[in-house]
C-alpha cells in the first residue's frame, strides 16, 4: 500500500541522503518533486501545499540536529509532517457505560461499507466484545444478504427487516439490548453527499440510534473528491473518524493524507485486503514510516500478539533458539502466520523490503502455501522431525498423498534443510532481532535462490534490518527515523544501527 | 514453489522474532480471556426472504421505460447536464475569478492548474495542457483569460472525442459477449443491470452471466436486476469458477437464441496477479465458439483519482478493454481522470452513470462533459 508514493519519496530522499550539504536550490527542487509525488498520490491540492510548506518550515527553522546529515534532516522533516497530516495519535475507542456502544457506518456507494461492517464486527470480537450487526442498507439489491453471509463467517448475529432504514436501526438497537450485545454496528446504504433526501435519511438513522461513533468509509483510490465527500458527511453526521478501505491495491492513499487535515477527524481503521482479517486500527506514525519505506514491524508484532497461540509460539521460539526447528514447528507456525492475513500483506509490513521484493510477494498465491502445507501434512510425525529418514519410497508416498511431484517434495526438503542450517549459524537469530547482520541473511537467502534471479536481486539490495529500525522510527525520534532509513537502505551500515530496547521497541 | 518457500522462511524468521516479544510481554501481564466470546447465537431475524428484492422504495423514480438504448441514439445532452449539474460550483469559482482578472499572469496559470488538479485530471496531463497553452500565448495565438479558457475547453473536448465507430458493438447473428471488468465497488453489477434493461428495450435478446462468484450475494444482486429487466440470469455456485459460469451462459445463450450476453465479473484490484490471470481466462473462454467478445468495458468510478490510469492500463493489457463506463458522475466528483486515460491510452469513455435509476446510464458526450467541468 502507498507503494507508489513510497517509491517516489524514497527516490527523492535517497538522492538527498547521500549529499553532504544541501543548497537552497536542492531543497527547492526536492520540495517541488515532493509536491508532484503527493499530487500524483491524490493528496488534496490544498493539503499538498500545506505539507510542502510545513516541510520547508522544518528545514529552515531553528535547531537542526547536528547528529544528522542534511539528507537525513529532510527525511525526518518529511516523516514528521506526514505524521502531523495523518493525524498524530491513533484513535482510542471507549465503550459506552450503558451498552450497546453504537457504531454507524456511512459513505458513498461502493466504498466498502458492508464488508467493513463485518470486518469491524470481527475486530470487536477479538477485543472480547459481543457485537451485533444491523443491515440498514435496503437500497442496494442483496446488500442485507451479503451482510448476513459475511456475518455468519464472523459469527455475529444480524438484524434487518424490509421496512425502512430508520425503523430497522431503531428496532435493531432494541434487539441488541434484549440480546445483551454490547456493540452495535449499523451498515447504511451508499449515498452521494449531494443527495439531500438520502443525507436526511442517514441523519434520521443517526438520530434514531444515537451512535457513539460515526465513521465515514472511504475508498483509498478516491481522488480529490475525498475531501468534499468528507466535509459533506461531516456536516450532516458529525463524524468521529474515517475508515479507509482497499489499501491493498497500488492506490496511493492520498485521501488518507487529506481527510484529517481538512475534516479534522482522524483515520480510525484501515482495511488492507479482501480477507476479513485484513483490518486494523490505523496508526498514523506507523503509516508515515511505511510511506517512507521503513516498514511497520510494530503492527506485525501487535497482530501476532492478538492472533498467535502463545504456547505454540513459545515452544517453537524456544526450539528455534536451540537450533532444533523442525518441519513440525514449521507447520505449526504456518498456521499462525495464516491467521495474520495474506502473505503479501504480512510481507509489506516487514521493514526494509525492497520494491522488487514487494512485487514478488504480491505475485505469491496464498493457495501455494496450501501446497507446502499438504506436503508436510503427508509426512508422518517421525518424518517431520527427522527428514533425513525420507527415502525414495516415502518420498513417492508423500508426493502422492499431497498431490504433488517428488521433485516438489525434494525441493521443499532441500530448502528447509538450507534454512535450518542458516538458523543454526551462531548469532543468526540475535542478529535478526537487533537489526544487525541483516545483510548476511539476505546474502544467504539469495544464494538459496539462484533459480530466481530477479527475486534474489530484490532481496540482496536492501538487506533485512530487522525490527529495531521501525521500533524507533515509529516514535518519530531523531535517531529512530534516521536509523530506520539507514538500516532500510544500506546493507553495510545496517549492522551499526543500535536498537533501543533489545531490538523490539515498544510504542510507548 | 521456490518463491513461496523463500518468502515463508523470511516471514517465519521475523515472526518468531515477533513471537518472542509476544511471549515475553504476555508473561508480564494477564491477558483478556478470549473464551468469553460466546458462540454466535442464532440469527435474529424478522421474517424476510433474504434473497428477495429490497423493499418498496428501492430505485428512486422508476422512470418510464427506456426511450433509447445508449448504443444507437445518444440520449439528449440535457440529462448529462442535469446529472452533472450538481457538481458545478467547485471549479467554476476558479474560472470566474480568472475571467474577472482580465489579463493572463502567473496567478492565471496557478488557478487553471489547481482547477484541473481538483478535477482529478492529474499532474502529467495538466502540465502538458498548460505548457501547450503557455506556448500559444507566447506566440500570440491566444490572448486574455477568455481566450485561454476557450482554447483549453477545445483541447479537452477534442482529446475526449470518440474515435469514429466507437459505439457499443453488437454483431448481427452472433452470440455477442460484453465483459465488465473493474476494481471492487465501482458499480459493475449495477451497470449491467441498467444496460440489460436498455439493450433489451432496444430489441436485443439479453442474457446475464453472474460471473462474480466471490463477493457474497453478488449473484442475488444481479438476479434482482435481471427480474427488473425481465432478463434471465445464469449463475454458478458461490466461490465457483467464474469462467465456467460465463461458458455456461454463452452456451445457453446460443441455444436459446440470445444475441447478447452481459458477463459480470468479481471486482478485483489490478495488482493481484492471480485475479488478473483469472480474468484473462474468463475472456478466453467467453471468446470460444459460439461466443464472441465484442466489448470489454472497464467500469470506473468517477471518484477515482490517479489510480484510475493505472487501473485502465493494467486492465487494457490483460483483457483488451474496449471502452470505459464512468459511473457515479452525479456526485461531487468530476471524473477528470478519464481525460488522462483517453490521452495516454486512447481508451474512450462510452457510457456514463448519472444516478441510481434504471435509465440513469447514458451515452458519453465530450462536449457536455467538458462544459460541466467549466461551468
Amino acid at each position: 500500500m502507498f507503494d507508489t508514493l513510497s517509491d517516489r519519496l524514497e527516490g527523492i530522499l535517497g538522492r538527498l541522503r547521500s549529499r553532504g550539504r544541501l543548497s537552497d536550490s536542492d531543497v527547492d527542487e526536492s520540495l517541488r518533486e515532493i509536491r508532484t509525488a503527493l499530487l500524483e498520490a491524490d493528496v488534496d491540492v490544498g493539503v499538498a501545499r500545506s505539507l510542502v510548506d510545513g516541510i520547508r518550515m522544518r528545514l529552515v527553522g531553528e535547531d537542526l540536529s547536528k547528529s544528522l546529515s542534511p539528507g537525513q534532516q529532510v527525511v525526518k522533516a518529511v516523516h514528521e509532517e506526514l505524521v502531523r497530516v495523518l493525524g498524530g495519535e491513533s484513535l482510542r475507542l471507549t465503550f459506552a457505560s450503558s451498552p450497546p456502544t453504537v457504531v454507524l457506518l456511512a459513505g458513498l456507494q461502493g466504498s466498502g461499507k458492508t464488508t467493513t461492517a463485518a470486518k469491524l464486527a470481527r475486530w470487536f470480537r477479538q477485543q472480547g466484545r459481543n457485537p451485533m450487526l444491523v443491515g440498514a442498507d435496503l437500497q442496494r439489491p442483496a446488500a442485507v444478504e451479503q451482510l448476513r453471509i459475511l456475518a455468519e463467517q464472523v459469527g455475529v448475529p444480524v438484524y434487518s427487516e424490509p421496512t425502512d432504514p430508520v425503523t430497522v436501526a431503531r428496532v435493531g438497537k432494541d434487539e441488541s439490548r434484549r440480546l445483551g450485545r454490547d456493540v452495535l454496528i449499523v451498515d447504511t446504504a451508499g449515498r452521494l453527499s449531494i443527495d439531500e433526501e438520502l443525507m436526511d435519511e442517514v441523519r434520521r438513522v443517526s438520530d434514531a440510534v444515537e451512535p457513539h461513533y460515526t465513521f465515514l468509509v472511504i475508498d483509498a483510490m478516491t481522488g480529490q473528491d475525498a475531501v468534499s465527500t468528507g466535509r459533506a458527511f461531516h456536516a450532516v453526521l458529525d463524524l468521529d473518524g474515517v475508515i479507509l478501505t482497499k489499501l491493498d491495491g497500488d492506490a496511493r492513499g492520498g485521501a488518507a493524507l487529506s481527510v484529517k487535515e481538512t475534516v479534522g477527524r482522524p483515520i480510525a481503521f484501515a482495511s488492507t485486503g479482501e480477507r476479513l482479517a485484513d483490518f486494523d486500527l490505523f496508526h498514523p506514525d506507523r503509516m508515515a514510516s511505511r510511506i517512507l519505506g521503513m516498514g511497520d514491524a510494530l503492527t506485525l508484532i501487535e497482530q501476532a500478539e492478538r492472533e498467535f497461540d502463545r504456547d505454540v509460539t513459545e515452544q517453537s521460539a524456544a526450539r528455534l533458539l536451540e537450533g532444533r526447528f523442525t518441519l513440525e514447528d514449521f507447520l505449526a507456525q504456518l498456521q499462525q502466520v495464516k491467521k495474520l492475513g495474506s502473505l503479501g500483506g504480512v510481507l509489506s509490513l516487514l521493514p526494509g523490503m525492497s520494491k522488487e521484493m514487494r512485487q514478488a510477494s504480491s505475485a505469491v498465491d496464498d493457495r501455494q502455501i496450501g501446497q507446502v502445507e499438504a506436503i508436510i501434512r503427508s509426512m508422518t510425525r517421525q518424518e517431520r522431525i527427522d527428514p533425513a529418514a525420507i527415502d525414495g519410497s516415502r518420498r513417492l508416498r508423500i508426493a502422492k498423498g499431497s498431490g504433488t511431484t517428488t521433485q516438489e517434495v525434494n525441493q521443499l526438503l532441500r530448502q528447509f534443510k538450507e534454512a535450518q542450517q542458516l538458523m543454526r549459524s551462531p548469532g543468526m537469530l540475535g542478529g535478526m532481532l537487533s537489526g544487525a547482520k541483516g545483510g548476511r541473511l539476505a546474502r544467504a537467502m539469495s544464494d538459496a535462490m539462484d533459480a530466481e534471479p530477479g527475486l534474489a536481486a530484490g532481496l540482496t539490495a536492501p538487506g533485512l534490518p530487522g525490527a529495531g529500525a521501525a521500533g524507533g522510527g515509529g516514535r518519530g525520534s531523531v535517531s529512530g527515523a534516521a536509523g530506520g532509513a539507514r538500516g532500510g537502505k544500506k546493507k553495510k551500515k545496517g549492522g551499526r544501527v543500535t536498537p533501543k530496547s533489545g531490538g523490539t521497541g515498544r510504542p510507548r | 514453489m521456490v518463491t513461496v518457500w523463500i518468502l515463508l522462511v523470511v516471514v517465519l524468521l521475523v515472526l518468531l522474532g515477533a513471537g518472542l516479544v509476544v511471549v515475553g510481554r504476555a508473561r508480564g501481564r494477564r491477558r483478556v480471556p478470549e473464551s468469553r466470546v460466546s458462540p454466535p447465537p442464532p440469527l435474529v431475524t424478522r421474517p424476510e426472504a433474504g434473497t428477495e428484492a429490497p423493499p418498496a422504495e428501492a430505485p428512486p423514480a422508476e422512470a418510464p421505460p427506456a426511450e433509447a438504448p445508449p448504443a444507437e441514439v445518444p440520449t439528449g445532452p440535457p440529462e448529462l447536464r442535469q446529472g452533472m449539474g450538481k457538481t458545478r460550483g467547485l471549479l467554476s469559482g476558479y474560472f470566474k475569478a480568472l475571467r474577472a482578472r482580465g489579463s493572463v499572469d502567473a496567478q492565471t496559470w496557478d488557478d487553471i492548474e489547481e482547477a484541473l488538479l481538483r478535477a482529478d485530471v492529474g499532474v502529467a496531463t495538466t502540465t502538458a495542457l498548460l505548457e501547450d497553452l503557455r506556448e500559444r500565448v507566447q506566440r500570440g495565438e491566444l490572448s486574455g483569460p477568455d481566450g485561454v479558457l476557450s482554447a483549453l475547453h477545445d483541447d479537452l473536448r477534442r482529446s475526449l472525442a470518440m474515435p469514429a465507430g466507437a459505439t457499443l458493438r453488437v454483431d448481427e447473428g452472433e452470440t455477442n459477449v460484453w465483459l465488465f471488468v473493474g476494481v471492487n465497488g465501482v458499480g459493475k453489477t449495477t451497470t449491467i443491470g441498467k444496460i440489460a434493461r436498455q439493450q433489451q428495450a432496444s430489441g436485443h435478446s439479453v442474457l446475464l452471466a453472474a460471473g462474480d462468484t466471490f463477493r457474497a450475494a453478488a449473484a442475488q444482486q444481479l438476479e434482482t436486476w435481471g427480474e427488473r429487466a425481465g432478463v434471465a440470469v445464469v449463475r454458478g455456485a458461490e466461490g465457483g469458477d467464474p469462467s465456467a459460469v460465463v461458458y455456461d451462459a454463452v452456451q445457453r445463450a446460443a441455444a436459446r437464441g440470445n444475441d447478447l450476453v452481459l458477463a459480470d465479473t468479481a471486482g478485483r484490484l489490478h495488482t493481484k496477479v492471480n485475479l488478473v490471470e483469472e480474468l484473462k481466462k474468463i475472456r478466453r473462454v467467453a471468446d470460444r465458439e459460439p461466443g464472441h467478445v465484442t466489448e470489454v468495458l472497464l467500469v470506473l468510478d468517477a471518484t477515482t483519482g490517479q489510480n484510475g490510469l493505472t487501473q485502465a492500463r493494467q486492465f487494457l493489457d490483460a483483457v483488451e478493454v474496449t471502452g470505459v463506463v464512468l459511473t457515479k458522475l452525479d456526485g461531487t466528483a468530476k471524473g477528470g481522470i478519464v481525460i488522462a486515460i483517453q490521452r495516454e491510452l486512447g481508451l474512450p469513455v462510452k457510457l456514463v452513470g448519472i444516478g441510481e435509476g434504471p435509465d440513469d446510464l447514458i451515452a458519453f458526450d465530450p462536449a457536455e462533459f467538458v462544459d460541466a467541468l467549466f461551468t
